[in-house]
This record gives structure tokens, C-alpha cells and sequence, in this order.
């Protein structure tokens, strides 16, 4: 009990997990659209994207306040989702190549950054790197107050907009026929994928953030066919699985936060692809054992050769 | 050998062995295969590590590939199921089990040399360091052997199953109908897909593979249609690429690997813009010649339908255009001008009538009989 004691009590603590829940809870959100629209590896371009982002800010104002360098970050990303947006328009490129040259370029461009700033040989640079990597137990007050905010705007547009998005995720043709502006919608919702990546860096670091977008929502899916419950739901597997992450990782020694999110909401995943219960693979496991039965009962009345 | 020869072989090897399954792998629309293997093995190399009491390079190697195996065998496996579509399974596999891998460095192998920052970042500046020892004698840079191996298993690889996989990337259909069994090649490629990644990473570093991988063939691609000049041409791309950021790095003291992606994306972006036929620059040109072309027949069918009728007079002046087909003045008088040039229409009066010629007529039979 301990542990949850020191989830309300303890500084480190209440801090990682805060900020974990409200990653979760905004990324699930977001990422729910991404995994209907096709966008799953999004969040992996994007958050990669960002590196060359967050060393320009931090070249241009020599601040590492986690605001600044989240701007950074989200410009680089914003840049390489427009990007990939225009090439998949415009070229015969399909989707997993645009992404993928955005997603090398940028990080490779990103690291020839990094080692320009490690010359400079001043103190401040130390830990720039940390930022894609995530470091969610070095997680102050300040930070969360930055995510829940930059998160909360980014909920309150889909809020605003729930009908539009809906439309533009299930029957974009309708969506155009009715003259909504599906291109800036378009451009809109991919940008608050954005938004998603940006707070996750921090938490749970590049490679693992795509999980953290694209999991809560491929589970939620299994478990309702409404896009309003999927969200819900969506929402609290991820901030459920940020906040066990934080909690597991400080019960031993040496287990890094990000991972364990992970591994949460993976379990999360498996447990909804098995069970649940709009379209749980057990359940038609089941219903298919029986129809063998069936169909095998059936014949032996008959009288046939089973075969 | 100098380092800085052994460095360039090494890069121009990788982005052989790189380029060449990276060809297949961008035409069968799965380029971000190779980033998520790349994480995915990370769990495969501490089981190896594991297995042989220490950061066994064999082991190691045989580990990450069958886990880069897994990871293709769990994503497919996932997108068969219909229960998440096919990005979707990548995007929940390669993290968790770069997670698992993570976890599990931490937790057992944290007085292990085995960063995970170097997962991905690699260091090709250290390819020159590490020679390989054979019976007490130095023979050589262990990256350039490792690097030959895989170009020449790769190149082998694909002379050797050039129609099956030619065949199975265009026609999956056909392929499975004549019994090629596409499965098999598939997972052969994408076999040697994690062996490349687990080859290359150790010796030149992930991000720099993944973009060998695929910069080089989505280039190309903008270039040609045929698959041998395809081929060809990623593999001069990808050495390109790589012997220029190269020397760009050792002029500027930055990281290599970083240089070399930059400099293909560099490639990338110029091939975008001014290739040929599928350029942006050429399209946009192509679509505004057809606008063009497309505004004159508007205009001489217009003309065509109102020779000869009553409202002649007050249809065929070039104002009314604007209200008819809703041009603005300057796109009417720019039409008209260009329609007069090619000899289609011309003026009969000062008030600017506008007559067919016997061309113009042609014209706008042949447009109304498409």
C-alpha cells in the first residue's frame, strides 16, 4: 500500500504518473483517429521528426525550458507532417515511403545537430538527447503543467470538432460532398497527432511513442463499434496504463518508465484482440468450434460419411 | 588501409547491401518495415547475449535476425486477423518489444556494455577501430567484412530469385497461381531485410541503415520504371549519397552517419522537384499546358455550338466569356490570344467577334466526338 500512498504523496512519484495519465489520456484520444484513418506509423515519423526541432531551439535561445524545446520539437514534427502529407498528394510515393524518407532524413539531420552543439562544448547541451529518449523519472511540476495544458487544447479542439473529424475519419468523399474543408481538417487532425507526439517525448521517448498513439486505440477497438465509446475508452486504457507504468517502474530498482507503459498497454492490447467484446478473436474461436460441431452432428444424421 | 578509406568502403558497402533489398522492399509498399525490425531486434540481441554468457558478436547476430523474424511473423500474423489493419500491427509490435528489450538491458545487462542509445545511433567513425583477428593475423576492419558478406548474400540472394521476386512484388496473384509461393519469398525478403539491419546497424549504425534502406530506392523511383535500371541506380544513388556526406562530414567535424542521411535527403528532395516525368516541377508544368489546352477547346466548342444562330452576335464576343464559362478577363483575353496564335479562332470585327477558323471547326469536332 505504500505505493499508493506515495501516489498522492510523493513529489517524483505523483509527478511521473500524473504526466504519464495525462499522455495517456490525450494520445489514446488522438491515436484512436490515426488507427481509423490508417495513420499508425505517424506518430513513429513524427516523433523522430522532431529531434532537429528541439536542437534548433535550444541553438537558437540556449534555453532548455521544457516549453521551448516542445516548440521546437513541434515545429520539426509539424514541418515533417506537412511533408509527408504533400508527398503522398502530389507523387505517385505511397504512404510507408513518404514516412520512412521524412522519418530518416529528419533524425539523421537531427543527429549531424546534435554532434554540432556536443563541439560547442558548453554544459547546457548535456541531456538534449535524453529529451527523445524519454526520461519520465527526471519529470518536474512544470513539465506536467506544460503537458496537461498543450493536451487539454488539443482534446478541446476534438471536442469542438467531434462531428466533423468523425465524418472525415469514417466517409471523407461525404465529408467533401457536404463542402466541408476536408483538406484543413485533414491537416488539422494529423496536426494534433502533433501535439500528442510532442507531450510523449519527454515520457516515453521516440521509438516507444508511436506504441503509446497507436495502441489505446487498437485496443478500444475491440471493444465497441461507437467512435464516441471507442474514445472514451481509448483514453482510459492509456492514461490506466501511464499510470501502472509509473507506479511498477518505482516498486525495483533499474526499470525504466517509458518501457513499462509500454508493456501495459500492450497487455491491454492482448487482452482485447483475445477477448473483447465487439470483436475478441476467442469469441469466434468459439463460435467456430461450435459450427464445426454442428455441422458435423448434422451430417451424422443424415447418415453420410464424415469426412 | 588510411581510416578514411576504410570509413568510404565501409559506407559504399552498406549502401550496397542496402540499396539492393531496399529496392523490393519500397516496391512492395513496406518501407517502414526496416525501421520497426531495426528496433525490434534489441530483444533478440540480449537473448543471444544472454545465451552466450557475454556480448557475443555470433550470437548476438543469430538472435536479432530471429527476432527481426518475429516481428514480421507477429505483424502479419496481427493484419490477418482483421482485427487491426497492417500499420497499425507494426506500430504495436517493434515497440513492444524494443520495450522488452530495453527493459531487459536495464534490468540484467546494465554493467553490460550495451547502450540503447547505440541501438540507433551507431558509429560508423569506429569502422576503422575494430579489425577482425583470423589465426593471430590482423586481416582487416571487421565492418568492411561483415558489410562484403551481406552485399554479396544479398546480391546472390537476389540474382538468384530475380523472376520470383520480381513476379511475386508486381503479381502476388499470379505468382501464387503459377505456385511461387509468395509467402516463402516474402519472408525470405524480409529475412534478408533483418539480417541487412543487423549486419549494418553494428557497423554503421541503425538510422543511417534504415535510410540506405529506403532513400536510395524512392529516389530512383522517381526516375525510372524499369526494375533493373531501378536497381542500378538506388545502388549509385545510396554510394553516392554516402562518399559525399562523407567528405561533407570530415569538412564540417560532424557525425557521419547523421551527414550521409542528410546528404540523400538532399538527393531525395532535388529528384522530387526537378525529375523528369514525375517531378513536381514537370507536373506542375504538365498541368498547366493541359489547363491551357483544355481552355482552348472549351473555347472553340463554345464558338462551334453558336456558329450560325441567332444569338451568335451576343455569345462569340470575348466579354461573354467571362459570364459563360466563368473565366476571369485575364485568363479569356489569354485564351483567346494563344487560340488565335495556334490559327483556331480569329476576330472579325472591331468590337472583337470571334469567327472559327476551318481548323478551329476540326478541333472542336474531334473534342466533341471523344
Amino acid at each position: 500500500m505504500n505505493v499508493l500512498r506515495d501516489l498522492f504523496l510523493d513529489y517524483t512519484l505523483r509527478n511521473i504518473a500524473l504526466g504519464a495519465a495525462v499522455l495517456g489520456l490525450v494520445s489514446g484520444v488522438l491515436g484512436s483517429f490515426a488507427v481509423l484513418r490508417r495513420q499508425g506509423l505517424m506518430g513513429d515519423a513524427l516523433s523522430h521528426a522532431a529531434l532537429p526541432g528541439i536542437c534548433l531551439a535550444y541553438l537558437l535561445t540556449g534555453s532548455k525550458a521544457p516549453l521551448v524545446l516542445m516548440l521546437g520539437a513541434a515545429a520539426a514534427g509539424w514541418l515533417g507532417m506537412v511533408l509527408i502529407l504533400r508527398i503522398v498528394r502530389h507523387t505517385r510515393i505511397d504512404p510507408n515511403s513518404a514516412l520512412g524518407i521524412v522519418l530518416t532524413v529528419f533524425f539523421g539531420f537531427g543527429v549531424v545537430l546534435l554532434t554540432v552543439l556536443q563541439k560547442r562544448n558548453d554544459a547546457g547541451q548535456a541531456g538534449l538527447d535524453k529529451f527523445l529518449f524519454g526520461q519520465a523519472a527526471a519529470m518536474t511540476q512544470e513539465q506536467v503543467a506544460t503537458m496537461a495544458v498543450l493536451g487539454g487544447a488539443a482534446l478541446l479542439v476534438v471536442a469542438l470538432l467531434y462531428k466533423e473529424f468523425k465524418l472525415l475519419a469514417f466517409d471523407p468523399e461525404f465529408a467533401r460532398s457536404l463542402a466541408l474543408p476536408t483538406r484543413s481538417l485533414d491537416l488539422l487532425l494529423t496536426s494534433l497527432l502533433v501535439v500528442a507526439v510532442v507531450i510523449g517525448l519527454n515520457t516515453v521517448g521516440v521509438v516507444l511513442m508511436s506504441a503509446m498513439l497507436v495502441a489505446p486505440g487498437a485496443a478500444a477497438r475491440q471493444w465497441t463499434d461507437s467512435l464516441s465509446k471507442m474514445l472514451a475508452l481509448a483514453g482510459a486504457f492509456g492514461a490506466a496504463s501511464g499510470i501502472a507504468g509509473a507506479v511498477l517502474s518505482v516498486t525495483a530498482e533499474r526499470i525504466p518508465t517509458g518501457p513499462v507503459i509500454i508493456l501495459c498497454v500492450t497487455l491491454i492490447v492482448i487482452v482485447s484482440l483475445l477477448f473483447g467484446s465487439a470483436r475478441g478473436l476467442v469469441w469466434e474461436w468459439l463460435r467456430q468450434a461450435r459450427h464445426r460441431r454442428e455441422m458435423r452432428a448434422a451430417m451424422a444424421a443424415e447418415g453420410g460419411t464424415t469426412p | 588501409m588510411s581510416p578514411n578509406l576504410v570509413i568510404a568502403l565501409t559506407a559504399a558497402l552498406a549502401a550496397c547491401a542496402c540499396a539492393l533489398v531496399g529496392v523490393f522492399l519500397v516496391l512492395r509498399r513496406m518501407a517502414l518495415m526496416a525501421d520497426a525490425i531495426s528496433h525490434a531486434i534489441l530483444p533478440g540481441l540480449v537473448a543471444g547475449y544472454w545465451l552466450a554468457r557475454g556480448p557475443n558478436v555470433v550470437a548476438g547476430f543469430f538472435g536479432a535476425s530471429a527476432a527481426g523474424l518475429l516481428t514480421v511473423w507477429l505483424t502479419e500474423s496481427l493484419t490477418r486477423s482483421r482485427r487491426v489493419k497492417e500499420d497499425t500491427a507494426i506500430g504495436l509490435v517493434f515497440p513492444a518489444l524494443f520495450a522488452l528489450g530495453v527493459l531487459l538491458v536495464s534490468r540484467f545487462f546494465s554493467n553490460v556494455h550495451l547502450d540503447t542509445d547505440a541501438v540507433l545511433f551507431g558509429e560508423i567513425a569506429f569502422a576503422p577501430l575494430e579489425t577482425w583477428r583470423l589465426g593471430g593475423r590482423d586481416v582487416g576492419p571487421t565492418a568492411l567484412w561483415s558489410l562484403g558478406a551481406l552485399t554479396t548474400l544479398n546480391a546472390a540472394f537476389l540474382t538468384l530469385f530475380y523472376k520470383e521476386l520480381k513476379l511475386s512484388t508486381f503479381d502476388p496473384g499470379l505468382a501464387a497461381a503459377l505456385g511461387f509461393a509468395p509467402a516463402v519469398i516474402h519472408y525470405a525478403l524480409m529475412g534478408m531485410v533483418a539480417v541487412t539491419t543487423v549486419g549494418g546497424f553494428t557497423a554503421v549504425g541503425a538510422i543511417l541503415v534504415i535510410a540506405l534502406i529506403i532513400v536510395p530506392p524512392v529516389t530512383a523511383s522517381l526516375l525510372t520504371e524499369r526494375l533493373p535500371t531501378l536497381i542500378a541506380l538506388s545502388v549509385a544513388v545510396g554510394v553516392a549519397g554516402s562518399l559525399i556526406g562523407f567528405q561533407l562530414a570530415s569538412a564540417w567535424d560532424v557525425s557521419i552517419g547523421g551527414m550521409i542521411v542528410s546528404t540523400l535527403g538532399v538527393v531525395f528532395g532535388v529528384a522530387l522537384l526537378l525529375a523528369p516525368r514525375k517531378g513536381l516541377v514537370a507536373q506542375s508544368l504538365r498541368h498547366a499546358r493541359l489547363r491551357r489546352q483544355f481552355a482552348r477547346e472549351a473555347l472553340v466548342v463554345h464558338l462551334a455550338t453558336h456558329e450560325g444562330t441567332a444569338l451568335e452576335d451576343s455569345e462569340c464576343r470575348p466579354a461573354h466569356l467571362q459570364e459563360e464559362l466563368l473565366w476571369t478577363a485575364d485568363m479569356a483575353s489569354r485564351t483567346v490570344a494563344e487560340a488565335q496564335a495556334a490559327g483556331l479562332v480569329q476576330p472579325v470585327d472591331r468590337e472583337g467577334h470571334l469567327h472559327l477558323t476551318d481548323r478551329g471547326r476540326e478541333v472542336a469536332e474531334d473534342v466533341a466526338k471523344r
